[in-house]
């Protein structure tokens, strides 16, 4: 007999039972049947119970048949209540799948290695330094020539790789009508062959696609992008598709689970890095830079090479500085190069969301422990009111491992529906928050497999979960004394002292998710409602694009034929919008001065913008560009660089000049923030969209934006009508893409937005849980007590005594928790201090909020349980017992 | 008085059912109970339940296998028989067993002639 059928026969007990008692019987028949007196034949049969026993236990497996008859009586027990049960099951099935949703989210960004060969030994190349904003910063952009010094220092050590920054780009199989957009990455030829890529079709780049400089007008499409776009179309190989200028060939998709290493962005084409317009300027910083270390290699000397190969580098190109001091060159040149290990690719979406998605796991995680808490105070409550049934099992024989079993595989039921329920949650919850982060145009895309690893996770936290709660009350229940419990119950205070220790617990752990919480809200609340300085409100962003750089005079033809469509109300143009992450910057010198070591940001506007954008001139002498306005010529600046640079006199008619390009200041408009709501404001100057090279030609422009102000409360309803208006005014013209000023300003505030929302949610779930676990504890306290109560009351205690015996151990226990939970969030805060807004841990509100929080929340759920012992009838009660 | 039966040693009721089973074909467990008393002459004391141990143990190692079927008086029984295994596991231990009751009858039949210890 297989071990299969021993444990088939386990599922099938009655009936094998049956079977065996069936063939005793036929043996007594047929011995009957022979002559043989009934009576001798079974005398001479034997035991025929004690056959059964023996046959059953080598037909089958007798400790699976035990767990088997272990988990219909824990089922039952279950059953008969089925409100605390269920209960007790959703909290930890919500606890779980938080956890086990917050673990995809982590391991897909954060863990899980590149499906390429030996992902372990991939780095990233980053520099660490002093911005020119005077900050210290961590930049992980190289210019091209930089790189191939780097690559040529260190070719016996490693090998490099230059991977750009994934854009998003148009491109055209057919006519220009037919735009669309793809996220490109300029990648080095060799990339594939190192990181041991095969094609699924055609042929992947190597190193020949990558010597000269825009010469090589081949691309490989992601295995991804070929089935959406293509449906997977053998014939794609071959085809060409024109991105910018240039025509491109495809030679090949990539392998399937390659989708580029810039996780939580998948590459639709990859093109060789020669193809990149910045391959020949030593001052574009276009790309990440990869280092694969050979296995001989160490990476401190690998490090250390790099590091002195772009050092020199830096220095060289410093030399061509101009109008920089010496001490500012030098605090450009003191970056040291650190090489991060990068097995699981590097993007921006990870080093942004790294310190949140980490807190959230630990926010879930003190949830999970919460949920834990409570139910584990449910069994051990449950097990002291079995404490009779435990006492007689032992008397007839039960072992105390068996005890432990019987208990644990109540848990264990409890903990795998509860697995089973919370796996559902995580596989609905992990994709619902990645799809939160949406950015405008460039949602982020992780790709989140249900695999052995997460699987093996949720079967992990399972597991742990059901030892957390189930193996104390398993263990103190099976460690009843029959002698005792039979007469009448053991020391009360024991089991209590346990539960108070869990209530503390769960306090604290409360404060601090309540704690960390309210850090978020109050970040995003005051992010949102940090003034912007213009209207966003109605403002539409047409991104357009021209086949060829187009004279700016074309650009106001566009711009004045979309002001004749209805609904419009005034339309400007400006290179790129506020908050939308373009940047433009540079030192300036006021009145023919040296330049200071202040940045100031530059951004180009037509006449108009100002008023379109309704941001407010301040200084009433202050006036808008002229339409002959140009740049150099004229400025705009903002009330933060007339503080900076001209120290409260009035800037109007003064000149400032960003390098040698010199521009009198026409007006001062209100404060707006340029590329990012966290940061204080920039000084900024407006210069006019007319630019003029030396000789004072206009120069001409390939892109700009176009921003509409429209009449209706939803702007985007005019966005088909604006984007088939824009080529009609004239064809060489194309909108790239539309979005609203609203989404890029909500946009800068995704991250906090989510924070808030997540840490608002687990905090209520938290507060309920803890409020449950609360109210059961005092509850069951008063269950326990009330013979005593009852005694009090009788003997003419007031109720308000009552009251203070029954919740003040308990109020004690929130309050030991409560100063731990404190203690815990200020030692915690500073780990997520990045992710705060002008909010600080030690802010009073900050830490009364949860408090009285808590507080309410303790009383009200200490409130039945008073009134429950106060209303005891001390006649009723003594005459029970 | 009759004479006191045999009680059986460990192991050798398996053997006897394979035999038995090897012998006669397949059969059912009382007759399988009543061949081995009849063929140790009613000899051995055999508790009959304790067949149904020994066949399931049998069954269970694969060495016999059983179905449902009809009895001769027309009930339903559970009928075994011998497999390929049981064969080959019956004459090793039949070997095992002739074996080691030589050497059981050879060391009881020695007498005091030798006399030199």
């Amino acid at each position: 007999m297989s071990l299969w059928s021993r444990i088939v026969n386990v599922a099938r007990g009655d009936r094998l039972s049956r079977e065996i008692d069936e063939e005793a019987q036929s043996h007594i028949e047929e011995a009957v049947a022979q002559g043989r007196d009934s009576a001798e034949a079974r005398r001479a049969f034997g035991s025929a119970l004690r056959h059964r026993e023996e046959s059953r236990d080598v037909r089958l497996i007798a400790w699976l048949d035990s767990l088997r008859a272990d988990a219909i009586f824990g089922w039952r027990q279950l059953m008969k209540r089925k409100a605390t049960s269920a209960a007790a099951i959703l909290s930890l099935a919500l606890a779980i799948g938080a956890c086990t949703g917050a673990f995809r989210l982590i391991d897909a960004l954060l863990l899980r290695p590149l499906p390429v060969a030996d992902a372990q030994h991939l780095y990233v190349l980053s520099r660490k330094g002093i911005d020119f904003d005077g900050k210290p910063a961590t930049v992980d952009g190289w210019a091209y020539p930089a790189f191939q010094l780097m690559r040529a220092a260190v070719k016996n050590q490693a090998d490099l790789l230059a991977v750009s920054y994934a854009q998003r780009m148009d491109l055209t199989y057919k006519s220009d009508a037919e735009m669309e957009k793809a996220s490109v990455q300029y990648v080095s030829g060799w990339m594939f062959g190192t990181l041991g890529l095969r094609p699924t079709l055609g042929r992947l780049l190597t190193e020949n696609d990558d010597l000269k400089p825009h010469a090589h007008p081949y691309a490989v499409l992601s295995y991804d992008y070929w089935t959406r776009r293509f449906d997977r179309d053998p014939e794609v190989v071959g085809r060409t598709f024109r991105m910018g200028d240039d025509l491109y060939q495809i030679v090949g998709v990539g392998p399937e689970p390659f989708t580029g290493t810039e996780t939580g962005i998948v590459t639709d084409v990859f093109a060789p890095t020669m193809m990149h317009p910045g391959a020949v300027h030593d001052d574009w910083t276009w790309h990440r830079t990869l280092a694969r270390l050979k296995p001989s290699a160490a990476v401190e000397p690998t490090r250390a090479r790099l590091d002195a190969t772009s050092r020199a580098f830096e220095e060289e190109r410093a030399k061509g500085f101009t109008g920089m001091s010496k001490q500012d060159i030098e605090k450009f040149l003191d970056q040291t190069l650190v090489l991060e290990p990068a097995a699981a690719g590097a993007s921006d979406l990870q080093s942004n969301y790294r310190v949140s998605l980490v807190a959230l796991g630990v926010l879930v995680a003190m949830v999970l422990l919460i949920a834990c808490a409570n139910v584990a105070n449910l069994m051990t409550a449950q097990a002291s009111s079995r404490a009779r049934e435990m006492a007689l099992r032992v008397s007839i024989g039960a072992g105390r491992l068996r005890l432990v079993q019987l208990v644990l595989v109540e848990s264990a039921i409890v903990a795998f529906v509860s697995g089973a329920l919370g796996g559902l949650f995580a596989w609905w919850s992990a994709p619902f928050v990645v799809g939160m982060i949406n950015p405008a145009d460039n949602p982020a895309r992780l790709f989140l497999p249900a695999d052995w690893r997460v699987l093996g996770f949720g079967l992990a936290l399972t597991l742990g979960v059901m030892l957390l709660f189930g193996l104390a009350p398993a263990l103190r229940a099976s460690a009843v004394k029959p002698a005792t419990a039979l007469k009448g119950g053991e020391d009360p205070h024991t089991r209590r002292r346990m539960m108070h220790a869990l209530i503390a617990a769960q306090v604290a752990f409360c404060f601090l998710v309540l704690f960390v919480a309210g850090l978020f809200s109050a970040t995003f609340e005051r992010l949102s409602n940090r003034p912007t300085g213009f209207v966003a409100n109605r403002l539409l962003i047409l991104d357009t694009t021209a086949q060829r750089a187009e004279s700016p005079v074309f650009w106001d033809q566009v711009a004045e034929h979309l002001r004749g469509i209805p609904g419009v109300q005034s339309v400007a143009l400006a290179g790129w919008p506020l908050l939308g992450g373009g940047g433009w910057n540079g030192f300036v010198s006021v009145n023919g001065a040296p330049p200071g070591p202040v940045l100031a940001y530059f951004l180009a506007v037509s006449p108009g913008w100002v008023d379109t954008m309704k941001i407010p001139f301040t200084f009433i002498d202050g006036s808008d560009f002229l339409p002959s306005d140009t740049f150099p010529g004229a400025a705009i600046i903002n009330e933060t660089f007339a503080k900076q640079f001209f120290n409260g006199e009035n800037p109007i008619g003064q000149t400032i000049a960003k390098g040698g390009a010199p521009c009198k200041v026409v007006g001062v408009v209100r404060d707006a923030p340029y590329r990012s709501m966290r940061e204080p404001i920039l000084p900024s100057a407006y210069v006019p969209f007319h630019s003029i090279d030396s000789k004072g030609a206009l120069q001409p422009v390939r892109d700009a934006t176009f921003m509409v102000r429209t009449s209706s409360v939803n702007p985007m309803a005019l966005a088909s009508i604006l984007r088939r208006e824009v080529p009609r005014a004239r064809p060489e013209f194309r909108v790239s893409n539309i979005r609203t000023q609203a989404e890029l300003v909500r946009g800068q505030t995704l991250r906090e937005r989510l924070l808030a929302m997540l840490g608002v949610f687990f905090a209520g779930v938290a507060l309920l849980l803890a409020g449950i676990g609360l109210y059961g504890m005092l509850d069951y306290s008063v269950l326990q007590r009330r013979r005593e109560i009852g005694i009090r009351l009788a003997i003419g205690a007031p109720a308000g005594s009552i009251a203070r015996l029954v919740t003040m151990e308990v109020f004690t226990m929130v309050l030991v928790g409560a100063l731990a939970g404190v203690a815990l969030g200020m030692a915690s805060v500073r780990y997520i201090e990045t992710l705060l807004y002008q909010v600080k841990a030690g802010d009073p509100a900050m830490l009364a909020l949860p408090s009285l929080t808590i507080l309410a929340a303790a009383l009200l759920a200490a409130l039945p349980a008073v009134i429950q012992a106060v209303r005891i009838d001390p006649v009723a009660m003594l005459r029970a017992d | 008085m009759p004479e006191k039966k045999l009680d059986l040693l460990q192991g050798t009721l398996d053997l006897m059912v394979l035999q038995t089973l090897a012998a006669m074909g397949s059969l059912h467990g009382y007759r399988i109970a009543r061949r081995i008393e009849q063929a140790s002459g009613n000899a051995v004391l055999l508790n009959q339940g304790t067949i149904y141990a020994s066949l399931v143990r049998l069954q269970q190692r694969g060495w016999i296998s059983a179905e449902w079927g009809t009895s001769d008086n027309n009930r339903k029984a559970k009928f075994y028989s011998i497999t390929k295994r049981g064969r080959k596991k019956l004459a090793e231990d039949a070997a095992y067993w002739q074996r080691l009751s030589g050497v059981m009858g050879r060391v009881l039949a020695m007498q005091g002639e030798g006399g030199d210890l």
